[in-house]
This record gives structure tokens, C-alpha cells and sequence, in this order.
């Protein structure tokens, strides 16, 4: 016997008293295909723009900056004014997204906008969220070509562009998306939940931002 | 891990008349408690989803096996391999072949207990692999060739004075004169030093929180997002994970995120919650080119269907062991293998056998506070003394100890001996305490007059008290309201 066979019979040896086999194969497919919802906790239920301030709330409460701008053509702008107000460089890496790629960063001549997943020697990079989570303040990223994973872990300061007609209230509704876009039972190869810039406690229970991820995690909330 | 446990009382002796852990033990107690206080209390539906977490691992363990066989069905969809291994001799072996044959010198690692139950790091070693902890604590106990104290924090028993001279030590490249005084330039550095590893490595290990069935995707929960760089980085992702972190869907790990955090850290949601689905696809810029999942039971499933089938819902948050005042006082060492508090005191004799580990059990007044705080609401209490239980049947407890029960078990069935015992005894401590109402040596009694002395009977027995109409005075209303 291989050793899968060994640890799935001693499993089902175990099992089998309990309830007859074809009765727990039956539970097991349904829960799979019906993927009941659990307990959403109530304030993941709000909506419109209590839902946009619970968000900013929670990213702000984990030491996210978030800033609020009406429009598309308002974001290079606002990526080249964190950029001034931190003393960085007028340069970031962001991935093939079309949202990112149509946006009017001549409006900012300074700025040069590299393209492609990062080597580690970029400063900062720019993503699109495909959701934003009021319930703790978290965003959503898919990888892929539109937005690399190496984006959302070597540079220094993370700039993330959420759109408030993408921002759900619990995580629930990102499964929902990641079905509509991916299928059912698929995922894109990473999903990254991300609240707030990385940190570490591991030093005598001192939190302190900036261990292997971004040092600063910086959210530009359009719409 | 080699089990140090036969020698748990004297390790906990050590430990607590070590005036740098005493200091260091004394953030679990400021920190976590007060912190999962705050996490429990910014969430109304708390309770509610820890019943909720508890029913639904409750179900997993029931249907173990065909969500198991519907998770490998999925990852061998989206191009990953399954391994399984019975033992941890298996899990090293399968770990070391994938290493040896993409060729692999550095192996980076994201912070894994399970590596730690198997000892997958001296075995690369001996393989010619180095492997290299990237989670801050993990680290700078590799550093000193120690093992975590702490499943979520395994640097909890230092202090940053000797994690700075660590540094100092390991670090040669840099001017020994640095300022290391400050917690963040202790980060900084190690930030420094791991990205280069993080940058060569060619493969990277990494527990999972969860393993989910409808999908076929490992999920890491981290703050620090090194197991992120562990696993997008080098040639190959290597997911280490026992058979019971399987849960069917994306649905049901929104339940267990919700506790998690919580009663770990108090946060309401970790920096970085990761779900990966097998290895870099035709259109990914970036990700592992090969991605193994090594499904681990080493033990487990034997307690399927046994009084510790409750065990494996654990979710590792290590609120058990914060709240714990005996872990609080002498730490995660003295525990003497992999998994320290009152959860590795019910899972260490599940693992490693009763024989060596019966002391675990035995070092709790079964006050209930782990298993108040535990949010899959495992009876920890319960199966230790069900492990005591055991013992006994086993006849693995001290003689001195089994004949004061059995001593005990014989005159209880006995009423009037019993009587007649109790008053001798009375009378017998009476004369030890001469007069002092305190006896400072007791025969049989020394575990306990060693630290204090042993106050002395004051009047008749219980039963001879009774019999002549005492009764306890109930208090008036007035005395009530004056104590509260
Ligand atoms: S036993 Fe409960 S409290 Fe302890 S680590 Fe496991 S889940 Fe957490």
C-alpha cells in the first residue's frame, strides 16, 4: 500500500462507524458545489458610503494611508504627490492592468511608469485591487500580468488603486467575484489579502512596521 | 526534535529562577492577553463564530477523507503534485528528494511548525541543503541553534539586549560598533540580510494555515510577509501541511479567519492572508515554477475516533498557551518538544507517547482558562485528564503516587475506617505543627512544604463536626453586600 491509501483507510476505518459511506459522500459534494455562507459579521452589511468609511477606517487603524480622489484622471496625481511627500524618487512599477495602463500619467511629466513584475530594485509599486473589504480594511490582489505578486512584496512603499464600485463589505463577496471571473473552483494562482504594511512583533511583543514586505502600504481610493 | 519532556520538572525549575525569561515571559502575559481581549471584544458575533468555527471542523473531521481526496483532485487540476506521508521520516525523505533534484543549496523557509515536529532542518543540513528561517523569530532562533518557545512568537523568551548581541555575532560583515539598541534597527538589519537569501534561494518551504477542498489551495496567514517572498520567488513552493488543515471552502475559511487573528494577536486580520493555487501559469510574470503540497499525518489520524479526535481542530493561534499561568510562568522550553502550553500537552503524548511526556498532563490545575480562550472551544482540560486517566491504566505514574491513591481508593470504601483515619490524621498533623497551627516538614509531603507550610488542622474532622449539628452560618444580607 502507498501511503496515501494507508492514511485515507485508517481515516475511513475511523469514519465508516459513524454514518454509512454513500450518505457522507453525498454531504461532502454538496457542500462543495453549494458553498453555504457562514456568519457575516453585521457591519460587513453596510453600504455606499458607510462602507467606504468603514474601510478607510480599518486600513487607517493598521497604519494604511488612504486617500480619496473623484476620478480616474485625479490617480497620477495622486501617486506623484505620496511620492513628493515621502522624498521619493518620481518613479513606480505597476503591471500590464488596463485600468493602470489607460490612466493619463502624462498629467505628471515627471513621473516615469516602468512596466512588468519587479527584480527588487524598485522603490514603489502601483496595483489594482480587485476588491477593497470594508469588514478590516483589506485589499484584494489577483496575480497575473495585470498585477505581478512581486509588486506587492519587494518594494518599499505599496500603492494600491481600489475603485469604490469594486469595494464589497465581507469576504464573501470576493468569492463570489473570484467565481464570476475564474469559474467555480478556481482561483487565479495567488490571492493576496493585504491589511496594512507588513510588521513584526517578534521582538519583545513590540509591533514594528516594515519587516520583509512594504514599509508603507498607501491606498487611493477612486470614485 | 529530540524529546526533552523526563526532564520537564527540573527544566521548569530552571526556567523559573531565570531573572532574563522571567522578564521575557512577562510580555505574553501584558501583551497577548490583554491584546486577544481587544480582538474578541471588536467583534459582536465573537462567540457566535467560535461555535460556528467548532461545528465546522467538527464536520471536516467526519468527512476527512473524501475532503482530502477532493482536495488532491484539485491541485492535480491546476498543475500541483500531492505527496503524502505517514510518517515525518516520510515527509524529510520526499522534502530532500524535490530539493536534490532541482539542485537546490539554500532553501529559504517560512515559518512552519510542522517542519519543526519533523525536523526537517537538521535533516537538510546533513543532505548538504542550507536551509534559512525568514519569519524574524524563526530566524533569530536559528541564529542560536534553538528551538521556538512559542508557536505564533518563537523568540517570546528573549529580550532585544540578547537578540542584539546575536546579531553582533553573526552578522561579521557589518562595523562591530553599530547602535543596536533599537528594536527597528534590529529589524532593518535582518531585513537586509534575508533579502539577499530570499534572492538566491531555490526553493521555498512554507506551512498552511488551511488547505482547501473546493479549490485545492494552501493558505498562509503572516504578518511579515517573508512566507510571501519564500514562496513567489525561488524555482519551487513546497507546502508542509498535516491531514487535518483541510476545510471545504473559500466560505468556510472566512469563519476560521475571523477567530484567528483574533485570539492570536488580537488583530482583527493578519497582514498578509495568502491563497495559493498551484505553480506560475502560461500568462504569470512572476510565481514558482513547481508547486508540491506534502500532506503529513505523523500520528493523526490515529486519534480519529478516540477521546482526542477534539485535538485536531486546533488551529494553532496559541491562545491557549498565553492565558496559560503555567506556560506564563516557565515558558515554551520546559515543555521539551515541539508544541508547548496546554495544547502540547494534550497533542506531545498523543505524538510522541505517554511514556516520556507524562509529566504534560500532570502540570495543570485544570483551571479552564485555555480552553475558555481557545476559539475552536477544545475541552483541553478534558483530555488531560483523560491523558491522567491513561497514565494510570498504564501504571506510568510514581509508586509513591499510585499507593496514596490506592491507600486512598481502600479506606473511602470504608466509612468507618475512614472516620477513624481522619481523626488519627488530624490529630497526627496536629502534633507535626506543635502548637504552631503551621507544619514546616511533612513526611510523604515535601513537593509541598518545600515552597510553603502546610497550615494545621483547626478543630474536629468535617464528618465528626457534622455529626454534632454544625452547620455552616449563612451569611446575613448585610454581611452580603459588605464583602461585594
Ligand atoms: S488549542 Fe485552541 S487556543 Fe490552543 S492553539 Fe489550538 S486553537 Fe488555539
Amino acid at each position: 500500500m502507498t501511503g496515501r491509501d494507508t492514511i485515507l483507510s485508517k481515516i475511513r476505518r475511523a469514519n465508516a462507524s459513524r454514518q454509512d459511506d454513500s450518505g457522507r459522500r453525498a454531504t461532502v459534494a454538496e457542500r462543495l458545489a453549494a458553498h453555504p455562507t457562514g456568519i457575516v459579521p453585521g457591519r460587513a452589511k453596510l453600504e455606499g458610503e458607510e462602507r467606504v468609511a468603514l474601510f478607510t477606517e480599518k486600513a487607517e487603524s493598521v497604519f494604511a494611508s488612504v486617500v480619496r480622489v473623484a476620478s480616474d484622471a485625479e490617480v497620477p496625481k495622486a501617486v506623484a504627490d505620496y511620492l513628493r511627500s515621502k522624498n521619493l524618487p518620481q518613479a513606480v512599477r505597476r503591471g500590464e492592468d488596463p485600468r493602470l495602463a489607460a490612466l493619463p500619467f502624462d498629467s505628471e511629466p515627471q513621473l516615469t511608469v516602468a512596466v512588468g513584475p519587479s527584480d527588487g530594485t524598485d522603490l514603489v509599486g502601483l496595483s489594482h485591487a480587485l476588491a477593497g473589504i470594508a469588514e478590516t480594511g483589506t485589499v484584494a490582489l489577483a496575480s497575473g500580468r495585470d498585477n505581478p505578486t512581486t509588486l506587492n512584496f519587494l518594494p518599499e512603499h505599496h500603492l494600491v488603486v481600489v475603485r469604490c464600485d469594486e469595494m464589497v463589505g465581507d469576504y464573501e463577496s470576493v468569492w463570489a467575484r473570484v467565481r464570476s471571473i475564474w469559474g467555480e473552483g478556481r482561483m487565479p494562482r495567488a490571492l493576496n489579502m493585504i491589511t496594512g504594511p507588513s510588521r513584526s512583533g517578534d521582538i519583545e511583543q513590540t509591533m514594528l512596521l516594515g519587516a520583509h514586505g512594504p514599509r508603507s502600504l498607501h491606498l487611493i481610493v477612486v470614485g | 526534535m529530540k524529546v526533552t519532556t523526563p526532564a520537564f520538572k527540573e527544566k521548569a525549575t530552571e526556567a523559573m529562577r531565570d531573572p532574563i525569561l522571567q522578564k521575557a515571559l512577562g510580555n505574553v502575559e501584558r501583551g497577548f492577553v490583554a491584546k486577544r481581549k481587544k480582538g474578541a471584544a471588536s467583534l459582536p458575533e465573537f462567540e457566535e463564530l467560535r461555535d460556528a468555527a467548532r461545528d465546522l471542523k467538527i464536520h471536516v473531521l467526519k468527512h476527512l477523507d473524501l475532503y482530502l481526496e477532493a482536495y488532491e483532485r484539485k491541485v492535480i487540476a491546476s498543475g500541483g503534485k500531492v505527496h503524502w506521508a505517514e510518517s515525518a521520516e516520510d515527509a524529510r525523505r520526499i522534502v530532500t528528494d524535490i530539493c536534490k533534484r532541482l539542485g537546490a543549496k539554500t532553501v529559504t523557509k517560512g515559518k512552519s511548525m510542522i517542519t519543526e515536529e519533523i525536523a526537517l532542518n537538521d535533516h537538510l543540513e546533513a543532505e548538504g541543503i542550507r536551509p534559512v528561517e525568514t519569519d524574524l523569530g524563526e530566524y533569530i532562533i536559528q541564529l542560536r541553534g534553538e528551538h521556538p518557545s512559542h508557536i505564533i512568537a518563537p523568540a517570546v523568551h528573549l529580550t532585544k539586549e540578547q537578540v542584539a548581541s546575536d546579531f553582533r555575532r553573526v552578522h561579521d560583515h557589518l562595523a562591530p560598533d553599530r547602535d543596536l539598541t533599537e528594536p527597528t534597527t534590529l529589524l532593518s538589519e535582518a531585513r537586509t540580510v534575508l533579502r539577499r537569501e530570499f534572492q538566491v534561494a531555490d526553493v521555498g518551504i512554507t506551512g498552511a494555515n488551511f488547505l482547501i477542498a473546493e479549490t485545492g489551495t494552501s493558505v498562509i496567514v503572516t504578518n511579515e510577509g517573508n512566507g510571501d517572498l519564500t514562496q513567489t520567488l525561488p524555482k519551487a513552493h513546497v507546502v508542509l501541511a498535516s491531514i487535518e488543515k483541510i476545510v471545504p471552502t473559500l466560505e468556510d475559511v472566512d469563519t476560521l479567519m475571523r477567530v484567528l487573528a483574533r485570539s492570536a494577536t488580537g488583530q482583527e486580520m493578519s497582514v498578509y492572508t495568502t491563497f495559493s493555487t498551484g505553480p506560475r501559469r502560461s500568462d504569470d510574470p512572476d510565481g514558482p515554477g513547481e508547486y508540491h503540497v506534502v500532506l503529513l499525518d505523523n500520528g493523526r489520524s490515529s486519534m480519529l475516533g478516540t477521546e482526542f479526535e477534539d485535538m485536531l481542530r486546533c488551529i494553532r493561534c496559541g491562545a491557549c498557551m498565553n492565558h496559560c499561568p503555567v506556560y506564563q510562568q516557565i515558558g515554551g522550553h520546559a515543555y521539551g518538544w515541539v508544541y508547548p502550553g496546554p495544547m502540547g500537552s494534550v497533542l506531545t503524548p498523543t505524538l510522541v507517547g505517554i511514556e516520556k511526556t507524562g509529566h504534560l498532563p500532570n502540570a495543570s490545575t485544570l483551571c479552564g482558562r485555555c480552553e475558555s480562550v481557545c476559539p475552536m472551544r477544545i475541552p483541553l482540560p478534558r483530555m488531560m485528564r483523560a491523558w491522567r486517566a491513561r497514565e494510570w491504566e498504564k501504571a506510568l505514574n510514581p509508586g509513591t503516587q499510585r499507593f496514596g491513591l490506592k491507600l486512598w481508593a481502600f479506606l473511602a470504601k470504608r466509612p468507618a475506617l475512614y472516620r477513624l483515619a481522619a481523626r488519627a490524621g488530624r490529630w497526627g498533623l496536629g502534633w507535626l505543627a506543635g502548637g504552631r497551627g503551621r507544619i514546616a516538614r511533612l513526611p510523604l509531603g515535601g513537593g509541598w512544604t518545600r515552597h510553603r507550610d502546610m497550615p494545621a488542622p483547626q478543630g474536629a474532622t468535617f464528618m465528626d463536626r457534622w455529626a454534632a449539628g454544625e452547620r455552616p452560618s449563612r451569611p446575613t444580607p448585610s454581611q452580603t453586600e459588605a464583602q461585594s
